[in-house]
């Protein structure tokens, strides 16, 4: 029987928010691509919560931003509601995130889809992956047609064997009641791919009109907003806002879940998946924090045209009744109605350590994958993986050099590294404390850590990369002004130190002392400072981070000095550890097992110590020299 | 902070000649300016020219440590290639280390095990031939220092060190849950708890670091060793060593079922006494172990003092002691002199000629306290001779291990500052991570994973 068969030059497996930035970078770096996906409504769908960004994750969409990516863009169109959160720290953890209207997010990525040169949408179930002698070739749907293509991304989210649960209900389904693809597991497996089984939850939904506001706090948006893409025009993102709310459990709340936690799937041992520790269920909530009286609950809009709202902080998979008891103990919930069910949700994904940091499977060329699929959970998280699975697939089929991003360039580097490195026995999630060098790695220089590299790659504009070159040039120099700008005590500089509460002058300083003060910035200085050029928002914000935290910022980069001497240095592929008589057993095992590509990655890996990192260079000399 | 600039003691420990403090790296010429003062207090060591030879002074500010040589190489016509200093001082096993300190106060830090000989290789000054013993010597002082830092570390010490660093972690966790989840975890009126914490914990710092200051971190000293068949006075010449009724002494044998040990001071040579349990084919299990111990401890020896009853004859307990006693330095006391010999000093010389060794052999009577001297006087000369020399590598792994306290003590100090300066919250962690780092170098633990799991341990993060 004669089937459908075509040629890709790359097939994308998904169109979540991984897949999507997949399959926008191939086709805008002019590959012909095609993307699957079960259902063609649930393009960039958000199955949990209605938010972009937050803390860290804000920075993950900002660098997606400045590599080229699509998710700041999409969510600056889509939000009804942004915050910059953590604005009384310091700024290398202010964090944007807005909510979103979920179904204007997903429509809008769905028309820049459509609207892509070289990029076919496709509705069908990938059963089989297509492999010959070590290399991808393709990909089999349901049907049986086979897609010929020179590389294939995996971004299949929460969807392989997938099924929801709460109480004694299971459903087979992918998320929201999807289906789930049941087949490709199976092929994974026969082409050596282990496969782990993680579990992730959500709340339930519920309709607005049961829901009394006045007796929960309202929670509004910022006064001005800020956009999370570097080329969306300021003006544009200053909207009228949707509030959310927020209210908390009680007692009564805890008592009804204490009481039914036998029927809990994840108590009576049905959910086999491991969970998420950072975003617990309440029922985990209530038994791990047993002595807190009261958890918080934010009532979130899903979007503007539906009456739907999010129970934020209140994930479960207690059974349809309790569920309705324990919502309902909430104030401003005694009479509400559940659109949606709260489920956990299990399905397959990999252990990420049998990829690369390129995102490509060390054990299969040209096979890459992105995503939940790789043991994540988060939009973010997944599209960050999505966009560099999708650059290092086109750069594998260009034969150019792949993109890489080391722990102390950006967010995406922790977040890759740590998940092709360490264990991990849970989703993983993006953390501040993840990142080591976190005041470099800032939301607000994302572009000038980024957009060179993405414009070298050909997802940003020539335009875009001029204005990144003027605007280090313009920081630089206005940092080398003002270290060199000298103020005596006069009565101008006494008086505008009085206005923002700050301690006279006894003798004169440098402006740049002045800006260290906590109380005081660079733009407080403006009226004391004569010479001072005229410069964008972004070049002043800028020049008073690097010379406000000079001397934290200095001591980062001589760590990231130290930090990349291992990081260049690099290890040969498929190489024999066992050979290298000094290194422990251990070490011996996890080298040969895992294969890092540098030094300082094997440096990462428990189980191997300084010492064997020792033995490991003094080994490499030796064999360097040999050649 | 952590630097790549490196310094150790160069030789070896015995109280003899000179010694020498070795710095190598980009800051060496810097740390050698701070520290050195000529005799007139002009000269700029980071300027003369190099392989030269300078006479003066290292002082730790206005206080002088010690008149020395120093020796100035500039990169790359050096062992290691790098910039390196060689400071020759007086070769006492104080000085050297009051000089290393202060090396390090200054900006070096202590180098790994084998890291010079490694940097040596690395930057292309030992040929390739040599790569193996480059492994070996990192492997064999690994080995050491690892056994060295962690497992003898002495138990309270170390869980006062673990106990620090959990409180750190604590706070840290704290801090970054906040962070992640502003909405959920209120920072609110932390600044004046955190300072409390603080100062709590530079306390308790600065009395760790006053006490390694007086040795107590490891035991420093000659490792000196008692073996012997039981009750042949074991026991009794630990006793007339340190001057104390320190070991059960019974006519019974194999009363001495655990590793006593004790410091004593021979005239400014520090020996650690190790009084160990008799060595026979042992039946009871307790014994048993007593017995394999003081293998280990054989093993670990400078100096072996082998005590004989002279009253008994030699046997095959003694043949197995003689192999334990291979490549030692050894000192064979013939006790019990006071008694009727069955075994002369002339039977002992022609025992071990026979397995090609050659041992001073010393007459004493412990029950009389006879021959005390003599021992003591052996041991001085063949210290002196540079015969036995010191395990140099404790006082290292201590001179590290301080220095790991004092950089985490000086991040704690930044912590403080940053608070009375007003610093945003996520700065305090900056440095209470630092000040982790450096205290899971002494107790081999390391960190990244102990925050996340505190924070989802302690801390109920939202969604």
């Amino acid at each position: 029987m004669p089937y459908l068969s075509e040629e890709y030059d790359i097939c994308v497996v998904g169109a979540g928010h991984a897949g999507c930035e997949a399959a926008l970078a191939c086709a805008r770096l002019g590959l012909q691509t095609i993307m699957f996906t079960v259902s063609v409504e649930s393009i960039a769908l958000m199955p949990c919560n209605p938010n972009i960004g937050g803390s860290s994750k804000g920075h993950l969409v900002r660098e997606i931003d400045a590599l080229g990516g699509q998710m700041g863009i999409n969510i600056d169109k889509t939000f009804i509601q942004s915050k910059m959160l953590n604005v009384s720290k310091g700024p290398a953890v202010h964090s944007l995130r807005a909510q979103a209207d979920k179904s204007e997010y997903s429509r809008h990525m769905r028309q820049t889809l459509e609207n892509t040169d070289c990029l076919t949408i496709r509705q069908a179930e990938v059963t089989e992956l297509l492999v010959e002698d070590g290399t991808v070739k393709g990909v089999k749907t349901f049907s049986g047609a086979s897609y010929h293509s020179k590389a294939v991304i995996l971004c299949t989210g929460t969807y392989l064997k997938s099924r929801c649960l709460y109480g004694d209900v299971i459903n087979y389904t992918g998320p929201g009641g999807l289906q789930a693809a049941n087949y490709l597991s199976e092929s994974l497996k026969e082409n050596g791919i282990e496969l782990l089984r993680f579990k992730t939850g959500t709340p339930a939904r519920i309709d607005k009109r049961s829901v009394d506001f006045s007796k929960m706090e309202e929670q509004k948006g910022d006064e001005t907003v800020v956009s999370f893409s570097f080329t969306t025009d300021p003006k544009d993102v200053q909207i009228d806002q949707v509030s959310c709310w927020l209210t908390y459990t009680n007692q009564n709340t805890h008592e009804i879940i204490r009481e039914n936690l036998d029927r809990s799937p994840l108590y009576s041992g049905m959910i086999e998946g491991t969970g998420p520790r950072y975003c617990p269920s309440i029922e985990d909530k209530v038994v791990k924090f047993s002595d807190k009286e009261r958890h918080q609950v934010f009532i979130e809009p899903e979007g503007l045209y539906t009456n739907e709202m999010y129970i934020g902080g209140m994930s479960s998979s207690l059974p349809e009744d309790v569920q309705y008891k324990m919502y309902q103990s909430v104030a401003g919930l005694e009479h509400v109605k559940i659109v949606r069910n709260a489920y956990a949700i299990e399905y397959d994904c990999i252990d990420p350590r049998q990829l690369y940091p390129t995102l490509e499977f060390k054990s299969i060329k040209g096979l890459f994958s992105g995503g939940q699929f790789n043991g994540s959970s988060g939009y973010e998280e997944a599209a960050a993986q999505g966009l560099v699975a999708g650059i290092n697939a086109a750069m594998f089929l260009k034969g150019r050099e792949p993109l890489v991003l080391d722990r102390s360039t950006s967010y995406i580097g922790v977040l890759i590294d740590d998940l092709v490195t360490k264990e991990n026995r849970e989703p993983y999630r993006m953390m501040t404390s993840r990142a080591e060098y976190r005041l470099l790695l800032r939301q607000d220089n994302a572009d000038l850590r980024l957009s060179k590299i993405g414009y070298e790659i050909g997802l940003i504009s020539k335009e875009r990369y001029d204005w990144i070159v003027e605007k280090e040039r313009l920081v630089q120099k206005e940092v080398d002004r003002v270290n060199h700008v000298s103020l005596g005590a006069n009565a101008a500089v006494q008086k505008l130190l009085e206005e923002h509460c700050s301690t006279p002058l006894k003798t004169g300083t440098t402006l740049a002392e002045l800006i260290r003060r906590p109380e005081l910035s660079y733009d407080d200085l403006a009226e004391i400072d004569k010479e001072r050029p005229e410069l964008p928002y972004d070049v002043r914000e800028q020049v008073n981070i690097n010379i406000k935290y000079d001397g934290y910022i200095k001591r980062q980069l001589k760590q990231v000095k130290e930090f990349k001497k291992l990081e260049n240095k690099k290890l040969p592929e498929n190489f024999d550890y066992s050979q290298v008589k000094s290194l422990r057993i251990e070490a011996k095992q996890k080298l040969n097992l895992y294969q890092p590509v540098n030094v300082g990655q094997a440096s990462r890996i428990s189980g191997v110590s300084p010492a064997d990192i020792s033995v490991l260079l003094v080994y490499l000399e030796q064999m360097y020299r040999k050649k | 902070m952590k630097t790549n600039t490196i310094a150790a003691i160069a030789t070896a420990m015995s109280n003899s000649g000179i010694g020498i403090v070795r710095i190598s790296g980009e800051e060496a010429f810097q740390i050698i300016d701070k520290i050195y003062r000529s005799k007139k207090g002009d000269k700029c060591l980071s300027k003369v020219l190099s392989h030269t030879v300078h006479y003066g002074y290292i002082c730790d500010g206005d206080k002088v440590i010690d008149e020395v040589m120093v020796l100035i190489l500039k990169s790359p016509n050096t062992y290691t290639r790098e910039d390196t200093v060689e400071i020759d001082c007086h070769g006492g096993s104080l000085v050297m280390r009051r000089i290393l300190e202060t090396v390090i106060k200054y900006g070096a830090r202590p180098a790994e095990p084998g890291e010079f000989t490694k940097r040596a290789f690395l930057n292309g000054r030992i040929d390739l031939s040599q790569a193996e013993s480059v492994i070996d010597v990192i492997n064999a002082k690994n080995n050491f220092s690892l056994e060295s830092s962690i497992l003898q570390l002495q138990g309270s010490l170390k869980n006062k060190i673990k106990e620090i660093r959990g409180k750190i972690i604590h706070e840290i966790a704290f801090i970054e849950s906040a962070l992640d989840d502003p909405e959920h975890i209120s920072m609110d009126g932390y600044h004046e708890k955190l300072m409390g914490t603080i100062v709590g914990l530079v306390s308790e710092l600065e009395a760790l670091i006053a006490s390694s200051e007086n040795g107590e971190l490891l035991k420093e000293g000659i490792n000196t060793v008692i073996v012997g068949k039981p009750n042949a006075g074991k026991s009794s010449l630990m006793n007339l060593l340190t001057g104390k009724e320190r070991a059960i002494v019974t006519d019974i044998a194999g009363t001495t079922r655990d590793i006593l040990e004790e410091q004593v001071n021979l005239d400014g040579i520090t020996l650690n006494v190790i009084d160990t349990a008799g060595i026979r084919d042992a039946w009871d299990a307790v014994e048993k172990i007593g017995v394999d111990k003081a293998k280990e401890y054989l093993r670990k020896a400078d100096l072996v003092l082998y005590v004989i009853d002279s009253s008994t004859d030699l046997d095959e307990n003694d043949e197995k002691i003689l192999k334990l006693l291979f490549e030692k330095k050894v000192i064979v006391l013939l006790n019990k002199s006071d008694l009727e010999k069955a075994t002369t000093e002339e039977m002992v010389f022609s025992y071990f000629e026979k397995e090609g060794m050659d041992y001073p052999v010393l007459s004493v009577s412990m029950k009389e306290g006879t021959g005390v001297k003599e021992i003591e006087d052996k041991i001085k000369e063949m210290f002196f001779t540079g015969e036995i020399i010191l395990n140099d590598e404790i006082l290292i792994t201590n001179v590290r291990q301080k220095s790991f306290l004092q950089a985490a003590l000086d991040s704690l100090n930044m912590v403080k500052q940053s608070i009375e300066d007003e610093m945003p919250e996520d700065f305090y962690s900056i440095d209470l991570v630092s000040a982790c780092e450096e205290l899971g170098n002494i107790t081999g633990e390391c960190a990244s994973e102990d925050f996340v799991n505190e924070i989802f341990s302690k801390f109920c993060m939202g969604k």
